[in-house]
Formats: structure tokens, C-alpha cells, sequence
């Protein structure tokens, strides 16, 4: 049977009224996620948390409600769904005041491309931008604290 | 000369004025809102560029001004809505027939500026009108904090379990020691899915940890991400509103609910208010935190709040962040979590901001432990406070997101959940949690009650549970082999949340069945009177009915069914004694009703009366007033029979009064209206006095004591002691003669 659509108007919460859609990165349907599933060992900690798809999905519902800033950071979420948990904080420290320099915080953007997150990518691109501007980047050799 | 007045003295000792106010100082930021340096609100948009903002040329925006112009302006909208005037918005906000929708939507084009001017002319009453309207979720909630010194697990988990049964959606816990965080994250989610399967969870701990905890499904919610107003504040947190926005994506992108933290008076306290008002610079906080995508924000001055309320408007200034949070369109959890003052009437004033119109969540943190145990430096409202909190929503008909649970269900809970986590101790091989533990964190009163634990060995337990990975999963698996099987379904049940993610949504909160209710599934609709939600139907029952509120019906209703120690005879008539003193006796006194409001008997009270009338000379005689329930016109019936026109009227509730016939009903020679107070003595006391009012001598009044808190404890017991009297009333039923047929227990010493 051909899967319906997915609604982002009727289709919330998608835990109650699309589990079809919903399933754990190694492609387990959400309904399987049961202490049955745990108890057998099909079912493990590391397969359970949200797909990029799933992400996509709760910002499709976001931007339908009027809520485009929140829309924007789910699609950033679902871009990150993927990049390893060490990355992620190295990121955040890179973007802290006084972290980087231009060069990095691109670099930083280059990478995340490669792991498909592009909007994440320009949102990086523009901090540095601003970092610029406000003098946010890291001082030159020798004029650090 | 003196020491100066007593009564300001007197008050210079109250609790408040540990407090210190101060008069505004701008230059400082010392100022709660319409701050003198605030700019003019001003949008001006080229060639879709936004060339200038609230008194800044683009070249001057700093980081604050671009992230939002860059992530939040909808300039589309900000054109429409910018020239509209300061009032017209302040008019809508408050006008019933604009709906909650149009107002979320001119907001996406207000500026900073623009919304702090215009929330700054509303008076409270007007923005808790329009935070009612704004609410993100139909039904207000609230967040408990549960945390103690010893870092018990025993302890937290049976709080947790406590404060998940009593209604509250989330619960945060924190760390004294940071290592603690992975044993406090296991208790705190143990015990909620104990108390309430969809509790969320969350360890207020640093980044880093805080995200490892969420991958591992210990917790599912972070309200960590502070913001600040202006740009040297946010540097000096280390802060740019990119790397908060990049980390609230991060937490995202693992399932983490998270919600931003602002408030009034941080940018002062730390420093750097540019010497603008507290209100505008959490006008920008606010809208950094919706340009950065949260669909939350935690505001209210939070640890700020005593700093707000030493200025003029302080407590106005918080309901309007609130407010203008709500407005642009997050979850608002709304402070009420730190100490705003040592005064409980100060404190109570300052939360009805928050408490009548309902917020997401009333407060960020009500403390389920006693104050002594939260380590958030909070416990505004603790465990000691519940009943108040109770009964305010109760009072007001008004859910403030906290239910009534009686003691023997609470114990069944606490009991469960601190067997709960000594099961899942032993079963991940952390140090065990003994019986005295268990037992303690069912019964104890706070963390001084609970056995000292090895602690050196439960960080050692800590970090070797992060470093295995401990999960959720885990946790569920070691809960069931336990024979815990409902609390492991529910531990499940929250992991299969974080696969749909659907409490990502603005303002989730997720019931026991798993469903989650947000803004978008269960929006607020208040368009008015009868719209919207509404405390009624099986909640409201649930709110009223508290274990400690008595059934009216079965007050006072016992029938005695032991021989009336008076006897009612023939119709009374008027007595020609001059020294004649009667003693006239309410319908149901010593017939329906047996005692006094304080307890004295009938027959005791009669007879004390009697011989006090004896003591000064005068003939008593009883009558009983069968006509009338009143204590003034019980009296003035017997002055009428009195040979001497005296009588002294008393009520079967004790009150009693002496009266004259020539005197009007309601005039009276003496009143004694404080029945709870008196003894038989007093009583005795009246009937001499009422003697001497029939002998002509001169007469002293009774001394009486005053209790003014009489009236508060027993005005339920007097109303229903009144209406059996007044069931007692024979309306045109004469007087009749009554006798004293025990024997007086008291003497005359």
C-alpha cells in the first residue's frame, strides 16, 4: 500500500497519527520501539532518537503553524541529526566569542557541506560575517589573554 | 527626647525590610521599565535592507540587532506593523475580538523597542489580560525542582515520583558535585515515570554533560541556554546568540526540548545595561530567543527577581517580559522559582502576575522539598508551602498546575519509587541503596532525615556510568527484570518520544497516555468569557476536593442522644420580681445543640449563669425563645418577661448579650460577641453583671478576651451551628418556662 503524504496541517502529533512515518535511524518502524523489542535486544539505545526525516518533518509542522524561526532550527537540527556528537560541541566552542577566525569558522561551514547541512553552513558563514563586524573573532597570535 | 515612633519601629523588624529598595538609577540600568535612554521604537527598511533599528544606523547594529534582524524581523510584517501607533497595539492586545493569531503575527514585525513601549503601558491587570490571551498551550502547567544536599538517589527519585503524582509536566534537577549529573538524571527519571508516566526530565548541568545525558535518554528536556540584552553581557557569558542558536539546533538534532533563559535585571547585575530599562533589553533578549529558533523561553527575572523588585514597577516589569514572551509566539515558563522576598505577603502579590492568567509554566521550578534542599538557590514556593498553593487555586477557581494527593498515596508513591531506584541501583551495579534509605526517603521531611551515603563512591559510580554509556534503555531493562514493569513501559514510552520528536513543538508537555499536547495540537483559543481553557467539569472537582477540606454535611450534626439537662415546661409569662433576672435561651439551646462553640456544656454554661446572677443578688429565671434565632431579639423577648426588664439572651453557640425591654432590639447593655473565647467563668461573669444591670448598681464590664483570628478559624462551625439553630425556629411560638434539671458540675470558688 502506498504510504500517505505526510500533512503538516492534521498530520501532528506524528507519534499518534503517523507512526507510519516514523521510524529510528537504523529504519526501525516507531511502533517497535516496545520493552518487548528491548527485552529481545532488537531494540538498543544507540537506534533511538530521531531521524533527520522525522526532524523534517516536525519543521514542516512548525513552519505550517506560522513559526519560521523555529521552522529554520529544525531543518538546522535535522542537518545535525548526522554529524558525530564531538563535532557538534567543537562547533558550539568554535562559535563562542574570541574562538575563531574567519578561516576557521569557514572551514567549519566547508565541513558541515559535506555532511549534507547546508543551511547550517551559511548560518556559520553569516556568524562570521557579524564576528567581523563586532570584533568577535579570535585576536592574533600574541594579543590573546 | 524618644526613640521615635513604636509602630515604625515595629515594622522596620518585619521580614520585608530585610529587603533593601532603591530609587531608580538609569545610568546603572537600575530601572524596571520606559527606562529615559530606551530608544524610540524605529524600523526603517531599504530596498528590503534594514538600514536602521531602534536608534541605530545598521553600521552601529551590534550582535543583538543583527541576529535578529538576520533570524526574527518578518520585515513584510514589521512595515504593516511598525507605524501602527504605541496605542492602537496596546488596545489590541487587550481587546477580546483580536485574536491571540493576529497578535503573534504584527509581533514577527515589531521591534525590541516597539514591544517593550507598548507592553510598558499596560497596568498589570491589563497584562495579565492579555498573557491569559497569549498563552502558547490551552491548559497552564507547571515545573517542579527536586534536588537535596545529600544528592540522596533514594530521596530524589521518591521527590520525583511525589511531584510527577501531583501534576507537574516537567522536573529539573541539578548537581551540588557535577560528576553527580548521571545518577541524579536516573533518579529523577525513575521517579517521575514512577509518580507519572510523560513526566519530562531535565539535569541543569554543563553542555557537554547535559547533552551526553540526552543522548543516552536520561533526560529529554534543557532550559539551560542563557541570553542576555545587551552585547558585553553576552560576551561575558561566553555567549554570541549564533553559538546559543547553533547549540538549542545541537540539542535538537538529539531529541533535547529545549527552552532559552532570559530576565529582567541581569544585564545590571552584570554590568553593562547601556543605561537602558530592564524591560527593553528583555524585549531584545526575547527576541534574539525567537529569532534563534527556541520554541521556549524561561523569563521572569528569574535569579534576578529581588534585584527587579527593589525598583518602582519591579513586579509589573516581570509580568510584562512574561507577557511580551507570550506574545511573541514561545512557551513561557515564568520564573516564580527564585526567592523574590523575604515577605510571604510580598512574594504571593507578585506571583498572581503569573498565577490568575495561567503560563505554560506558573513557575520554573516550585520546589517540591523543603526550601533547605533545593540547590538552585531557589524554593520561592517548597513542600512546606503546597497546602497554600492548594488552596489559592482552590480560592480562585484557578489551575496553577499542581494537584491534591492524599498521604497514603503519596507514601504508596514515594515508597515505590525509592524501591524503584534501589532495584535499578543494584541491578547496574552502582552503590547500593539500603532499606533505612528507602524507608527515609518515603517518611523523612528532607535530606537531614536520610543515612549519609559513601559519596566518594557514587561519583566513582557516576563516572563509570557515563563512561559505559548507561541509557534510558538501561535503566528500563533493569527496572523489569525487578518486576517493575509498569514504571519500565513508561521509561520505554519516553524513549519512543524522542524518535518522533514531537515535543520539539512549541510548549509540549505530554500526558500519561503519551500524547503529546503543544500549541499546535492544543492550542490557546481564548477569545472571551466561556472560551478557552477554563477550570471546570472533572478538574475543577479534583482541585476543590483537597484531603484536608471538610464535608460540610457531617459538621457538627451528631444528635446527642443523652437526656437534655433542661426540661421545658409551660409558656412563660411576665415575671413581677424586681430583682428578676431571666435567662433567655436560644431555640435549640441544650435541646438540638448541647455545647457552646468552645466546647461548654449547656447544663455548665446555665448554671454558671445562675449562680453569677445569685452571686449579685438577682433571681434567675430560664426561658426558652422558640420564635426567633437572633442573640438580640433571643434578649430583648426575655427583658420583656423580666420582672426587672433585664434578661441576658444567649444563643446555643455561646454568644450572648444583656438586654433591656425598653431598649430597641438591636440596642443592647452589654455584648458578648466571642464565644469561642469564653469559660465558665465568663459566663458566670455575664450573670452577675446582668444582676447588677437589674439591681441598679453599678457595674463593671466582663473582661473579655480578643482573639481577631476567631473569626477566620470558626466561622464554618458558627454558620452551621447558627443554621441549626435557626432550624429550630417555631415562628410564632411563645416563650417557655425551662428548668435546670442537672446538677451544676461547676462551683463558685
Amino acid at each position: 500500500m502506498r504510504r500517505r503524504a505526510f500533512d503538516p496541517q492534521t498530520d501532528y502529533p506524528l507519534g499518534s497519527r503517523r507512526p507510519d512515518l516514523v521510524s529510528t535511524p537504523s529504519g526501525m518502524p516507531l511502533d517497535d520501539v516496545t520493552l518487548d523489542g528491548a527485552r529481545a535486544g532488537t531494540v538498543v539505545a544507540a537506534d533511538i532518537r530521531a531521524t533527520p526525516d522525522t526532524l523534517r518533518y516536525q519543521a514542516g509542522v512548525a513552519r505550517a503553524a506560522g513559526r519560521d524561526p523555529l521552522a529554520d532550527n529544525l531543518e538546522r537540527a535535522a542537518e545535525l541529526a548526522s554529524v558525530p556528537d564531538s563535532e557538534l560541541l567543537e562547533i558550539y566552542t568554535a562559535l563562542r566569542p574570541g574562538r575563531s577566525s574567519v578561516t576557521e569558522l569557514d572551514s567549519w561551514a566547508t565541513r558541515l557541506e559535506t555532511y549534507g547541512a547546508l543551511q547550517t553552513a551559511t548560518f556559520i558563514r553569516n556568524a562570521a560575517v557579524a564576528y567581523v563586524e563586532r570584533g568577535l573573532l579570535r585576536r592574533p597570535e600574541g594579543s590573546e589573554s | 527626647m524618644t526613640d521615635g515612633n513604636r509602630r515604625f519601629a515595629s515594622r522596620a523588624e518585619r521580614e520585608l525590610r530585610q529587603e533593601m529598595l532603591i530609587s531608580p538609577m538609569p545610568d546603572l540600568g537600575l530601572v524596571a521599565a520606559n527606562g529615559p535612554s530606551d530608544p524610540a521604537p524605529e524600523l526603517v527598511i531599504e530596498d528590503g535592507v534594514v538600514t536602521r533599528l531602534d536608534g541605530r544606523a545598521r553600521a552601529e547594529f551590534d550582535v543583538i540587532d543583527r541576529f535578529v534582524v538576520a533570524h526574527g524581523l518578518d520585515l513584510d510584517i514589521g512595515a504593516e506593523a511598525m507605524p501602527l501607533p504605541d496605542e492602537t497595539i496596546a488596545r489590541m492586545l487587550v481587546d477580546v475580538d483580536v485574536p491571540r493569531g493576529e497578535l503573534v503575527r504584527l509581533a514577527r514585525g515589531l521591534t525590541p523597542a516597539k514591544l517593550a513601549r507598548v507592553a510598558g503601558m499596560l497596568d498589570p491587570v491589563e497584562l495579565m489580560f492579555a498573557l491569559k490571551k497569549l498563552r502558547a498551550r490551552r491548559a497552564p502547567g507547571n515545573q517542579a525542582h527536586v534536588t537535596n544536599l545529600k544528592e540522596s538517589p533514594a530521596l530524589l527519585a521518591a521527590d520525583a515520583a511525589e511531584a510527577a503524582a501531583r501534576g507537574f509536566a516537567e522536573l529539573e534537577t541539578t548537581v551540588g558535585v557535577a560528576r553527580y549529573a548521571p545518577l541524579n538524571a536516573i533518579a529523577l527519571l525513575v521517579g517521575s515515570q514512577t509518580g507519572r508516566p510523560g513526566v519530562m526530565t531535565q539535569c541543569a548541568v554543563e553542555e557537554r554533560r547535559n547533552l551526553e545525558l540526552a543522548i543516552n535518554g536520561l533526560v529529554t528536556y534543557a532550559e539551560t541556554l542563557s541570553v542576555y540584552g545587551t552585547e558585553p553581557v553576552f560576551v561575558d557569558g561566553d555567549d554570541t546568540p549564533w553559538s546559543k542558536s547553533f547549540l538549542g539546533a545541537a540539542y535538537a538534532s538529539r531529541g533535547v526540548k529545549v527552552r532559552f533563559t532570559s530576565g529582567t535585571g541581569s544585564e545590571a547585575l552584570m554590568g553593562y545595561a547601556q543605561g537602558m530599562s530592564m524591560l527593553y533589553l528583555e524585549a531584545r533578549c526575547i527576541a534574539v530567543v525567537r529569532a534563534a529558533g527556541s520554541q521556549g523561553i524561561q523569563n521572569g527575572s528569574i535569579s534576578c527577581v529581588a534585584l527587579v523588585l527593589s525598583l518602582p514597577g519591579g513586579s509589573r516589569a516581570i509580568l510584562a517580559e512574561n507577557m511580551i514572551a507570550a506574545w511573541l509566539d514561545l512557551e513561557v515558563a515564568s520564573g516564580n522559582d527564585a526567592i523574590a522576598s523575604h515577605s510571604a505577603i510580598r512574594k504571593t502579590a507578585k506571583l498572581m502576575g503569573q498565577f490568575l492568567p495561567g503560563t505554560d509554566f506558573v513557575t520554573s521550578g516550585y520546589s517540591v522539598m523543603p526550601r533547605h534542599d533545593n540547590t538552585f538557590g531557589g524554593g520561592n514556593y517548597d513542600a512546606d508551602d503546597l497546602d497554600e498553593w492548594l488552596t489559592m487555586q482552590r480560592d480562585w477557581q484557578v489551575d496553577g498546575g499542581i494537584e491534591p494527593v492524599d498521604e497514603d498515596e503519596v507514601t504508596r508513591i514515594r515508597a515505590k519509587a525509592a524501591r524503584a531506584i534501589q532495584a535499578v541501583f543494584e541491578e547496574l551495579g552502582l552503590p547500593p541503596v539500603t532499606a533505612e534509605e528507602v524507608n527515609a526517603a518515603t517518611f523523612g521531611y528532607d535530606s537531614n532525615d536520610m543515612p549519609d551515603r559513601d559519596r566518594a563512591a557514587d561519583v566513582e559510580a557516576a563516572d563509570n556510568a557515563l563512561a559505559r554509556k548507561v541509557s534510558g534503555l538501561d535503566v528500563a531493562l533493569a527496572l523489569d527484570r525487578r518486576g517493575f514493569v509498569d514504571v519500565a513501559e513508561a521509561i520505554v514510552a519516553m524513549q519512543r518520544q524522542r524518535v518522533c520528536a514531537d515535543y520539539l513543538q512549541t510548549a509540549a508537555v505530554i500526558d500519561r497516555d503519551g500524547l503529546v499536547h503543544s500549541a499546535v495540537n492544543d492550542p490557546n483559543a481564548y477569545l472571551g468569557p466561556g472560551t478557552g481553557y477554563r477550570l471546570e467539569g472533572a478538574r475543577w472537582e479534583l482541585l476543590q476536593a483537597l484531603p484536608y477540606v471538610v464535608d460540610a454535611s457531617r459538621l457538627g450534626t451528631a444528635i446527642d442522644e443523652t437526656a437534655s439537662p433542661t426540661l421545658d415546661t409551660v409558656e412563660a409569662t411576665r415575671g413581677d420580681d424586681p430583682a428578676e433576672v431571666v435567662i433567655a435561651v436560644g431555640p435549640a439551646f441544650a435541646d438540638e445543640i448541647r455545647e457552646t462553640i468552645a466546647g461548654l456544656d449547656h447544663g455548665d454554661v446555665l448554671a454558671a449563669i445562675v449562680e453569677g446572677v445569685r452571686e449579685a443578688g438577682g433571681s434567675p429565671r430560664i426561658v426558652r425563645v422558640r420564635r426567633v434565632a437572633d442573640v438580640a431579639f433571643i434578649a430583648h423577648d426575655g427583658a420583656q418577661l423580666s420582672g426587672s426588664a433585664v434578661a441576658l439572651g444567649i444563643q446555643s453557640k455561646g454568644t450572648a448579650v444583656i438586654h433591656r425591654a425598653d431598649l430597641q432590639p438591636l440596642d443592647n447593655l452589654e455584648l458578648f460577641g466571642m464565644s469561642p473565647l469564653y469559660s465558665l467563668e465568663s459566663y458566670r461573669a455575664m450573670g452577675r453583671n446582668a444582676a447588677g444591670y437589674a439591681l441598679g448598681q453599678r457595674v463593671g464590664p466582663v473582661p473579655t478576651e480578643l482573639d481577631n483570628f476567631a473569626r477566620a478559624k470558626l466561622i464554618v462551625r458558627t454558620m452551621l451551628l447558627h443554621s441549626r439553630e435557626t432550624k429550630a425556629v417555631e415562628p410564632d411560638a411563645p416563650a417557655l418556662e425551662l428548668e435546670l434539671r442537672a446538677t451544676p458540675v461547676c462551683h463558685s470558688s
